[in-house]
């Protein structure tokens, strides 16, 4: 196993350097016995779509889930544009503007597209009851406004034709969009993609990459992806950062990765050719 | 809805109600005492509607497994009676409050026929509330499961206190002479038309803001909780909060039901609030009525409560005697029966869930569709 010695020489990290929105620091999470993540420390460079990839058990989606809020980490700090972000909920760390997707979508399947769209919608007044109960002008303004937001997005997704379909009734890749529509209607300024491609037909795949593509060169969003699916991660990815055994074995560009013998041999295997 | 189960609502509807008029009629042979069999029962239903309202606000729409609502509809009947009734004597009774009197010396006109129990319907409501927050603090983080038997266990809690402190709610021996609102104001043969009006307006009011509520933005995010927690997170709700309000919304609302309940039977005792008489039947209307459904909740109250105090007319008749000695027993088979009988028809209620909730995005939505309708 090579990994002590890749560990003891480690990759210079351009996003480091660079301006960084987010940073992992020595995060360490175990269940059991098990270290899903091991002392794992990168950046992720403001602007950029970064790839996180690595073999089945890598820990890659156990650190998603401790970025987005979802699992606590047993040790380490996050930092959101500077600002420790461990520990805080998934909702308080949307309101810093940092959203998710998950691996297998979750839409809420009783409502509809656009109702799911509604729901994410920011800082709803209609949230509090009393305000539903003694200002209804005001909420249903507000209301208005959220349904004009969301049929924009819907439209541009491509979805708007499923507007009053119920989510349980979508095929998977519709789904997937619908979650990254979710993520665009508190206007992120980064999201984590939790596996985009997988189950995902081809077309809406490139509809998917082409959308991510303009959300980060037109509006500045970061994009940190989980991805098995190499085509996509070659495209759209750079840097790309690889973990092992629950930790980061090496970054750089996807094609620095794909020469690096120690990544092909030991975690990519016949991937990459 | 579909056909089939829109049909078993009406066919179940409109039985009961044959029920509810014909069997009296038909031992009696008078209308008169007809009506005075209907009025207390309606009174009665009404008070179960609205327990059921703040059951629905807390499982159908938030998917809060509330097992212990016995426990918030007893607090409730408990302060109602502490608060209207007069100080205890010390003697035959030992209770805390007794505040009837001062209430009623209040200098407002007529001050003693309503405030006490204006008061008390307030402050039934908010012990609920208050009893319901720390409660629900530590065990909305529970799953489902694991949240019903702690709140079993927290009601069962509740009424070994009534039980035991004599000093606090007198006991096992219970409250007696719990007066009743307006009931200076009518004579004795009109009050119960007068309760069922109070009753009834109650109703109204719970039913219009927990509509209201429900139907909007608030509401929206309580409904998503119940499909998918962490969903609803990632769609940045904090959850945790969003759950406790629906849990205190609905405990306040059973509350206030308790109080109600309190002046209607005149006294409350221990062995009335039993896991079966105070959970069991209030989560058996909820289900055969529609969780999720406003008019399916009041549908599933009007439908079991009526078949409940039906099946005692019987009684009436001449039976033969062993179907006379098992009407108890029948009746709650007969419960059973329905709620299988729905279940296996329509496993949403005899009045499903609508689709969408906020009545802004409904209207958004049916004007977009006529605008589209008239371009095409």
């Amino acid at each position: 196993m090579t990994t002590v010695a890749i560990r003891e020489q480690p990759t210079p990290t351009a996003a480091l350097q660079r301006d960084a929105i987010l940073e992992v620091g020595a995060v360490t999470k175990a269940f059991g016995g098990n270290r899903a993540v091991d002392d794992c420390s990168f950046a992720v460079g403001r602007g950029t779509i970064t790839g996180l990839i690595g073999p089945n058990g890598a820990g890659k989606s156990t650190l998603l889930n401790i970025i987005a809020g979802a699992l606590r980490p047993d040790t380490g700090v996050i930092l959101f544009d500077g600002q420790a972000v461990t520990g805080l909920r998934p909702d308080e760390l949307l309101c810093r503007g940092l959203a998710r997707t998950f691996q297998i979508p979750r839409p809420i399947p009783t409502m509809t597209v656009l109702e799911n769209l509604v729901l994410a919608g920011p800082d709803q007044t209609g949230e509090r009851i009393w305000n539903a109960w003694c200002r209804p002008a005001q909420v249903g303004r507000q209301e208005d406004a959220i349904v004009d937001q969301a049929l924009e997005i819907l439209a541009y997704v491509n979805l708007i034709h499923l507007r009053d379909a119920f989510a349980a009734n979508l095929s998977g890749g519709q789904k997937k969009l619908l979650e990254f529509a979710r993520t665009l209607m508190i206007r992120p300024r980064m999201v984590l993609l939790d596996e985009p491609a997988a189950g995902v037909n081809r077309t809406l795949m490139r509809q998917l990459a082409e959308h991510i593509e303009e959300q980060c060169h037109d509006h500045g969003v970061t994009f940190l992806i989980v991805e098995h699916d190499m085509d996509l991660i070659a495209r759209l990815c750079d840097p790309v950062i690889v973990m092992s055994q629950g930790t980061r074995l090496f970054e750089g560009s996807f094609d620095e990765v794909r020469q690096d013998p120690a990544v092909l041999e030991a975690y990519l295997g016949g991937q990459v050719k | 809805m579909t056909r089939r189960g829109n049909l078993l609502a009406i066919v179940i509807v409109a039985l009961i109600t044959a029920f509810l008029v014909g069997l009296p009629l038909l031992r009696t042979g008078s209308i008169s005492s007809v009506v005075s069999f209907l009025v207390p029962s309606l009174a009665t239903m009404a008070i179960f509607a609205i327990v059921c309202i703040g059951l629905n606000v807390q499982w159908g729409y938030t998917g809060i497994f509330n097992f212990g609502v016995v426990g918030f509809f007893m607090v409730g009947a408990y302060t109602a009676a502490i608060v209207t009734k007069s100080p205890a004597d010390g003697q035959f009774a030992t209770y805390i409050g007794g505040l009837g009197d001062a209430l009623a010396a209040v200098p407002l006109p007529g001050a003693g026929a309503w405030l006490p129990f204006l008061v008390a319907i307030i402050a039934a409501a908010a012990l609920s509330a208050a009893l319901a927050l720390p409660l629900a603090w530590p065990i909305v983080r529970l799953r489902e499961d694991y949240l019903a038997i702690a709140l079993i266990g927290a009601a069962e809690v509740l009424r070994r206190i009534a039980t035991e402190e004599r000093w606090l709610v007198n006991g096992s021996r219970g409250l007696g002479g719990i007066p009743r609102p307006l009931a200076g104001w009518v004579n004795a043969d009109a009050y119960n038309y007068v309760f069922l009006l109070i009753v009834v307006v109650l109703l109204l009011l719970v039913y219009v803001l927990v509509d209201r509520g429900i139907r909007s933005p608030w509401g929206r995010v309580l409904r998503a909780i119940r499909e998918d927690e962490d969903a609803t997170a990632a769609a940045g709700k904090d959850v945790v909060a969003f759950k406790l309000q629906g849990f205190v919304l609905g405990a306040a609302i059973m509350g206030a039901a308790g109080a109600l309940f309190a002046f209607q039977q005149g006294a409350v005792s221990p062995e009335t609030f039993t896991h079966f008489f105070g959970t069991f039947i209030f989560w058996a209307m909820l289900i055969a009525g529609g969780s999720g459904n406003m008019v399916g909740t009041i549908v599933g109250v009007y439908v079991i409560w009526g078949l409940w105090s039906t099946t005692l007319q019987l009684q009436g008749f001449d039976l033969p005697a062993f179907v006379e000695g098992r009407i108890p027993h029948l009746r709650d088979t007969l419960v059973g029966v329905i709620i299988v009988v729905v279940l296996l028809v329509n496993p949403r209620g005899l009045v499903p869930e609508r689709a969408r909730v906020s009545r802004w995005l409904d209207r958004r939505v049916a004007a977009m569709r006529r605008s589209e309708a008239a371009g095409d």
